[in-house]
């Protein structure tokens, strides 16, 4: 039976470390002490390391590969070329996307960096020495660069490979660089409501290349068992699972021999999702050498091979009242996806879920165009806490709403609360086909505005203006979608998006949770202990969460797209309300009472007017030693959750800048970001994912773009030159936050992680523009650079 | 990225340094701080197969007054530069400019006499070097000489030391009375070289400038005296004309590339707006307005 | 591929090892003697995961030989806490969530620790200048600040 009838309901609930704390880290003990277990802190016996040769040109045909001096560097034992790779199949690999990507180059090469073979030696070093000694002949082809000429009738064919097929994956396609159409809304009501409009606003805006580069690069170690006949591999994989998955359709190698490791992983950001020739070259060098191979790409490999993010080029307009409501939006854009479609999202949305364009704003009718195109760059697209193009999505509706708010001659926030979904449309339908569960937007724009002192703000700016001095502010409210997500239309490869969590709980009343998410820094063996710690009344301090080995963890679809707290925080507080319907029979078995008797509170179960209670610790051993008939013994199960629908984590951000009108410095005063997750598991976590991604958009906005010239030559793509902020140039940040639970999730929560860059982005780009709002500027092309912005100061000759 | 094979050497003396240097000719390079030529070395854009590591030798370190002169070894770290009592009071402008050199741990390392021997149009000391007219003693086989610094810069990684030369010292004759000087840098983010920079001297005499040097850096394929620039400003008492036809002399000087930095005209007229700058705070630091 | 003997005190403890003369520290460190706390995040010198202190100063071991230590003093982060003692800025991380993914956090430690050393009562802004050759991708910073000072006003307690 209970004791411990002296802890007060205070301190019971203290002690159980659960939902809401702001609890200090579980995964910190191994960090703060240099004891992680990142992919290239492995060694295994007799391992070997594994290095590409990588092409010199954009678009080039390979006219032959010389690795007879490679060879012959001591230390160099293999060079793996596509001809090697052919006769397993392996040369090319399906995509997430439904495309296929080449693991060597086979015959040409598509874009600058890309795998062409790949040297096994005893050493990095040695591995280095033999790349070097590699010859590629090659012919070189005119590259295709411009994704705005990439259809044109005379335009370079980039896939030679798939140019007879009128489909790769999404759809029927209309020309051999075109990769799909997409379409959602009404065309012709659309059409009809820009016919009326009283006011139209108009606008072509970039959201320029750039890349998520976590700080570690991908890499793995694979290792084939030749014995048991089994590949393990080791690495930067943000969704084990579904690599194992895939590499078994690749490979003859079912899933039963197959474990795929993710160890800890230093960031990820989208980067470390889909599946690198580096990761099936090692394995395969694995299998021909019967040793580990290991592969670390470096730095610049990372910038300019892996997954790259963004680079939409649309063409937005809304349709409005002369007082700014708006009545219609309509959206064109041209997706660069370089060479491959390779990026990894739910499969049936080639352009994610790129319709939350209508963001926090009712608007009523609406319809999207999206063509995908190929071009000679490294291949790409989803990535960099993008939410499946939401980043894209809410720039461009956040920075229409600026625009229209400027033709209008309407205040920047008050256009926003006139146009804002009420609280009292939710769940709310959208023009563009998504149900938004819940939000109160008007709410949350106007206690940051309250915060940050809104009037008084435009007041000094009005000021200012008067002198000739430039200060802007940037309103961004946005609504995203994260959470993928409903299997009905969610699936990568097949796979349903569903996820999972497995809990047993042990006879001393501690316990194991194995998910099929994958942290890579958000602190999931911190806040998932905490949500089971909540639905089991068990301290979080004596929950161990584990993920990433397939081996053990239940099946799942991986972390990105702030999918984890959606979908398998869902299955946590499923799996463990199912343990504690089960502790509950075993509690009522024990005291001889009814079930409706049993009321639960923290961490027990009362009967119902007394002070008789059993604690989940002590029910915890029951469940190994009497239980009631015909009940298994144990504390444990399963839950695999199929999300009803997506969540819609909301904010409200507002930036307040000051320009250099002499060398285009930006300077952020302040940056207040007011973020809705729904129910808050962990406020410190939280607050933590709000900093992170603030600075990662303060990066895209002022500094990032991966540049290519007109031949394919990818430019600045090391950290001398890609725009990674320091602790100096990076602002300091304010955050706030408004609950309004999600109603489809078991504790009403929503994710966070990548709401700070999909509304930091437009929040810092609005407050740039806002700058020169007065002087009939309307738009900035990101990022914005000192030298852009000088450019808009000098053609207004603010520079003098 | 790992650099290739090379045989490594580490002399005790100045002397032994420069005979390994002599001996391998071109296929030697002197290591210091390394911080230039490892990055290099990794990327295998620079394949030495002997490095002759200068870090060990007492003689090549240490800041002292000399006279009137104020010496800097070629090793001594940039850190030393910025914490340095004696610079700081007689030519602040080093430190200054040191503040604003790559980020602390690159600091730790690289050394006076690699960033000026170096030969990379964006190293900040050469300009400063210029602006100061110091002098470089540099040591070969042959012997010694001394190099202006205003001599020393020919082109792209092309300077006037030969193969077999050492860089032992610089020379920065001591500044006038009422002499105030500036560096002003404007970059992408801490760690960057320059999209422009200027480094200015201004002696004051009766309320008017005397003499006067501007140099600019990261604009050109060398480090740039602005002769034009000094001569609007000499003579006259600064004020906002004078400035104004310093910078714009010194943007007529500058000869920028477009790169991620910027365009030509941007770093041209960053060239102009650092020159005002320094101008201002040399001006102030003279005992000026 | 001719070795050099080179003898060093890493943490504490006297290491004899040969090295190839370009073996870079960091890799000497982490593959040699199995001290992986420190990380490679660039080849560029350009984000701090390979620092260390070498002979009382912060450096990027990623630019610096192995030959170069020879005779030195190197310090980890692995040599920060004394034994099961956690050294004030590790506890000042812990408690002020310094870190999410940790792969910066050994040499954002090791630059604090140093950086400790040469100004006990660092401001924000002397703090941040500090780290300033240490990139972090997950925090944005203004959490490792709180945690430095929080070391700072610890260990001037004491």
């Amino acid at each position: 039976m209970s004791d411990a009838k002296e802890m007060t309901l205070a301190e019971r609930e203290a002690s159980i470390g659960g939902i809401g704390t702001a609890r200090k880290r579980k995964e910190d003990a191994r960090f703060i002490r240099g004891k992680g277990n990142y992919v290239d802190d492995i060694k295994l016996p007799g391992m070997l390391h594994g290095d590409f040769v990588r092409s010199a040109y954009a678009h080039a045909r390979i006219k032959s590969i010389d690795t007879a001096e490679a060879l012959a560097v001591p230390g160099v034992l293999a060079v793996i070329t596509a001809k090697d790779l052919e006769p397993l199949n392996l040369h090319w690999m399906p995509t997430l996307a439904g495309d296929v990507a080449a693991v060597l180059a086979h015959k040409k090469v598509h874009f600058q960096n890309q795998e062409v073979a790949f040297v096994v030696a005893t050493d990095r070093y040695a591995a280095a020495d033999g790349v070097q000694k590699v010859e590629v002949d090659y012919q070189e082809l005119p590259p295709l660069i411009d994704p705005l000429k990439a259809l044109a009738a005379d335009a370079p064919i980039i896939r030679d490979d798939v140019a007879d097929q009128d489909e790769v994956g999404q759809g029927k396609r209309h020309h051999p660089n075109h990769i799909f159409e997409w379409q959602v809304g009404d065309t012709q009501a659309t059409d009809a409501a820009f016919a009326a409009a009283e006011v139209t606003v108009k606008a072509d805006i970039d959201y320029p290349r750039c890349h998520p580069s976590p700080l570690e690069t991908c890499g793995c170690v694979a290792a084939m068992d030749a014995v048991n006949g089994k590949l393990t591999v080791y690495g930067t994989f943000q969704a084990p699972h579904v690599i194992r998955t895939v590499v078994s359709m690749i490979t003859s190698l079912e899933e039963s021999s197959i474990r795929i490791v993710s160890p800890d992983i230093g960031g990820g950001f989208g980067n470390k999702v889909g599946a690198y020739p580096g990761y099936i070259c090692a394995a395969a060098a694995s299998i021909v050498t019967g040793h580990p191979v290991k592969w670390i790409e470096s730095r610049i490999d990372n910038l300019t091979s892996t997954a790259f993010a963004r680079d939409y080029h649309m063409t937005g307009e809304l349709a409005a009242t002369r007082d700014g409501r708006i009545q219609a939006v309509r959206v064109k854009v041209i997706a660069d996806h370089g060479a491959f479609n390779t990026h990894a999202q739910p499969m049936k949305w080639p352009a994610g879920l790129f319709n939350i364009v209508t963001g926090s704003y009712d608007i009523p009718v609406g319809h999207v165009k999206v063509d995908g195109v190929y071009t000679n760059k490294a291949p790409g697209g989803v990535a960099y806490r993008c939410s499946f193009r939401v980043t894209e999505a809410a720039y461009l509706i956040e920075r229409l709403v600026d625009i229209l708010a400027l033709e209008t001659a309407v205040d920047k926030a008050e256009i926003r609360l006139r146009n804002f979904i009420r609280p009292e449309q939710f769940p709310y339908k959208s023009s563009l086909g998504w149900e938004y569960d819940s939000g109160d937007y008007p709410t949350a724009l106007k206690q940051a505005m309250a915060a940050v002192d809104y009037a008084g703000l435009r007041q000094e700016q009005a000021a200012k203006r008067e002198r000739g001095e430039l200060m802007g502010i940037g309103v961004a409210t946005f609504t995203e979608i994260v959470g993928a997500g409903p299997v009905r239309n969610c699936d990568i490869v097949g796979l349903g998006m569903f996820d999972s969590c497995e809990i047993r709980v042990h006879p001393t009343g501690s316990a194991i949770a194995r998910l099929g998410t994958k942290s890579q820094g958000q602190g999931h063996e911190t806040t998932f202990a905490q949500i089971i710690a909540t639905e089991l009344g068990l301290p979080s301090d004596n929950i161990t969460v584990e993920e990433g080995d397939t081996d053990t963890a239940p099946y799942g679809l991986g972390t990105y797209g702030s999918r984890s707290t959606p979908v398998a925080g869902a299955a946590a507080a499923r799996a463990a309300r199912k343990i504690r319907a089960k502790a509950k029979k075993i509690a009522a078995h024990v005291l001889e009472v009814s079930e409706v008797d049993l009321e639960w509170q923290v961490d027990r179960f009362t009967v119902t007017g007394s002070d008789i209670s059993m604690t989940m610790k002590d029910i915890a051993m029951a469940a190994y030693s009497n239980v009631p008939e015909g009940m298994e013994h144990g504390l444990e199960t399963t839950d695999y959750y199929n999300p009803p629908n997506f969540t819609y984590p909301f904010g409200a951000y507002i930036c307040v800048v000051d320009i250099d009108r002499f060398t285009g410095d930006v300077a952020v005063r302040r940056f207040y970001a007011l973020d809705d997750c729904g129910t808050r598991i962990n406020p410190m976590v939280i607050e933590g994912q709000i900093h992170g991604g603030l600075a990662e958009a303060y990066g895209i906005a002022l500094g990032q773009e991966i540049v290519y010239d007109a031949m394919g030559n990818v430019q600045g793509a090391s950290l001398m030159d890609y725009f990674l902020p320091s602790a100096v140039e990076t602002p300091e940040w304010q955050t706030d936050f408004t609950v309004t639970p999600c109603p489809h999730h078991p504790i009403g929560a929503k994710g966070i992680g990548e709401s700070p860059n999909v509304g930091g982005v437009p929040a810092f780009s609005n407050a740039i523009i806002d700058a020169f709002g007065h002087l009939g500027v309307t738009h900035m092309p990101m990022p914005h650079t000192q030298w852009r912005v000088w450019q808009t100061l000098n053609e207004l000759g603010l520079n003098t | 990225m790992t650099p290739g094979v090379f045989e490594y050497h580490r002399p005790t003396s100045v002397a032994e340094a420069v005979a390994l240097l002599a001996r391998f000719g071109d296929d030697g390079k002197a290591l210091a701080g390394g911080h230039s030529l490892i990055p290099m070395m990794k990327l295998r854009l620079a394949e030495p197969a002997h490095l002759i590591d200068i870090n060990g030798i007492a003689d090549l370190g240490g800041i002292r007054a000399d006279g009137d002169d104020i010496v800097i070894g070629a090793t001594t770290t940039l850190a030393a530069v910025l914490g340095s009592d004696l610079l700081r009071d007689r030519c602040p402008i080093l430190p200054q400019a040191a503040a604003q050199i790559a980020d602390p741990q690159v600091r730790n390392c690289g050394t006076i006499g690699g960033n000026c021997a170096n030969g990379d149009p964006g190293n900040d000391c050469p300009a400063i070097m210029m602006a100061l007219g110091a002098r470089y003693l540099v040591l070969g086989a042959s012997g010694t000489r001394e190099v202006a610094a205003r001599d020393f810069y020919h082109g792209v990684y092309a300077t006037a030391l030969a193969d077999d030369e050492l860089l032992t010292e610089v020379r920065i004759p001591a500044p006038a009375a009422d002499t105030g000087m500036s560096y002003q840098k404007i970059k992408r983010k801490v760690g960057d070289f320059a999209i422009a920079a200027a480094a200015v001297t201004l002696t004051l005499a009766d309320g008017a400038c005397a003499d006067a040097a501007v140099a600019l850096t990261n604009v050109g394929d060398t480090p740039l005296m602005a002769p034009g620039a000094a001569a609007a400003l000499k003579g006259t008492k600064v004020d906002q004309a004078a400035i104004a036809a310093a910078a714009a002399a010194a943007m007529a000087t500058a000869d920028p590339v477009h790169d991620l930095r910027g365009t030509v005209a941007y770093r041209t007229a960053m060239a102009g707006e650092m020159t005002r700058r320094a101008i201002a705070e040399a001006l102030s630091r003279a005992g000026g307005a | 591929m001719a070795t050099r003997k080179i003898a060093l005190t890493v943490n504490g403890e006297a290491v004899a090892a040969e090295v190839e003369p370009r073996t870079l520290l960091i890799h000497f460190l982490r593959e040699q003697l199995d001290l992986t706390g420190s990380h490679i995040g660039c080849e560029t010198s350009h984000c701090g995961a390979c620092t260390v202190d070498l002979n009382g100063k912060s450096v990027k071991s990623c630019t610096v030989f192995a030959v170069q230590a020879d005779g030195g003093e190197v310090r980890t982060v692995e040599g920060l806490a004394a034994g099961a003692d956690l050294h004030p800025l590790q506890e000042g991380f812990f408690q002020n969530h310094g870190l999410q993914c940790g792969y910066c956090t050994p040499g954002m430690l090791t630059s604090a620790w140093r950086l400790l050393q040469e100004n006990p009562d660092p401001t924000d802004a002397e703090i941040r200048i500090g780290i300033s050759g240490n990139l972090c991708r997950c925090t944005g910073y203004q959490n490792i600040v709180k945690a430095i000072r929080y070391a700072a006003d610890k260990m001037n307690q004491a």
